[in-house]
């Protein structure tokens, strides 16, 4: 569904931001896109969705390519920015001026969604908090329908509640024939939400992984003393004892803690990126 | 329902969909909740769903009937305890054992407690 080969790409000659990245996702996913600040991961989605182009490599992205920006294209894929800002006026006028670009656009979806996120009706946009902004915003994101969804730090700036409700909304909506990127350092919020992981760092994609396969390879574990567990790969200290990454020996069914995850593949690329190239 | 952070989420589901038949609020020959229903309820990716149920269609207790979904088996409460009950002495046996080891306990001593522990189930 979206297949990147070799991608390159810099702002400025000489500082590559995305050097050498290939990618292939299928449809039916939600993939997490983790990395550290500046690590690229706002800009790989720009290059998937058309706003920046790679100097070199080839993108292809349900069956276009994004560089063309054709409007058949453009109606099947949506970007929810980190930063945006709203126009002023209300959410019927906002419908009416954007929905004809999203010939998929599900009305009674976006109410509804709008409703779980309990955002009230006939307000002026501005009159709204940044919150509620970005709640209309993802309502929006999601009943465009589109084939692609691209989802930049989604819940930055969400209210508990509102991290259920984005949750719920998600789970709820995620169609066969529909593929999800969300980037975010929020780990704890989505991680019950993602199928695959993609660590980018230092402008590379280093992993992609389902989760099912890292936790087939890794077992994470909480220990009193780290005597009690063989093969560690990564230990935090923890209130009580130490949290672990092993690799899994006797076949647990261990759950991934995804931001232990990521801490323990930064940390310890040379010894746990091998693990997946068998 | 709140995860816990050992065990993978999946599993975590199946159990609590065992849950809901032993205690019977999930019928034999009833029609379980949709994989996005129960994503929704739950909070999950929907494929995670698909993999619990798919578990437990190996497991025969849930079944599907094409086009209408996933329902309780017939036999579902006898396999649920059947697998459960080697669990727990695959599991926490070796674990509740260890304990009485270091405590020095011996199973006599606990036969009796046992017994007073049943009465009052029965009674409840």
């Amino acid at each position: 569904m979206i297949s990147l080969q070799h991608l390159h790409f810099s702002y400025r000659k000489g500082r590559p931001v995305l050097d050498d990245v290939s990618l292939s996702l299928r449809p039916g996913r939600i993939y997490g896109l983790l990395g550290r600040n500046g690590a690229g991961k706002s800009s790989l989605l720009y290059n998937i969705c058309g706003l920046l182009f790679p100097q070199s490599g080839k993108s292809e992205v349900i069956g276009f390519d994004p560089s063309k920006r054709e409007p058949s294209f453009l109606q099947q894929i949506y970007l929810l920015p980190e930063v945006f800002r709203l126009p002023d006026m209300d959410i019927a006028q906002y419908l009416q001026l954007f929905t004809p670009f999203y010939p998929a656009f599900d009305h009674s979806g976006f109410h509804q969604y709008l409703e779980v996120f309990e955002i009230p009706r006939n307000h002026q946009l501005s009159a709204l908090s940044h919150g509620q902004q970005k709640k209309v915003l993802i309502a929006f994101a999601i009943a465009t329908r589109a084939k692609v969804l691209l989802m930049d730090e989604p819940t930055n700036g969400l209210d508990i509640p509102s991290k259920h409700q984005f949750r719920k909304v998600i789970a709820g909506s995620l169609a066969e024939d529909q593929c999800m990127i969300i980037s975010t350092h929020q780990v704890k919020d989505l991680d019950s939400l993602i199928d695959e992981v993609i660590i980018m760092d230092g402008t590379h994609v280093i992993l992609q992984e389902p989760v099912t396969r890292i936790t087939e390879k890794l077992s994470f574990r909480h220990v009193m003393s780290l005597e009690e567990t063989e093969a560690p790969l990564y230990t935090e200290g923890a209130l009580k004892g130490y949290a672990v990454v092993a690799v899994n020996r006797r076949q647990e069914h261990s759950r991934l803690d995804m931001e232990m995850f990521f801490n323990a593949v930064l940390l310890e690329k040379k010894s746990i990126l091998p693990l997946f190239k068998q | 329902m709140e995860f816990n952070h050992t065990q993978a989420i999946y599993l975590q589901i199946a159990d609590f969909v065992c849950d809901q038949v032993q205690l019977q609020h999930w019928l034999p020959e009833g029609k379980v909740p949709s994989v996005r229903e129960l994503a929704v309820t739950l909070e999950v990716n929907p494929n995670t769903i698909m993999r619990s149920y798919e578990f437990l269609q190996q497991q025969g207790i849930i079944y599907t009937k094409r086009g209408m979904g996933y329902f309780v088996s017939a036999d579902a409460i006898k396999k649920i305890t059947a697998m459960r009950k080697e669990q727990f002495v695959q599991e926490e046996l070796p674990q509740f054992f260890r304990r009485m080891f270091l405590l020095g306990i011996e199973l006599d001593e606990l036969k009796g407690r046992y017994e007073k522990y049943k009465q009052r189930q029965i009674k409840a």
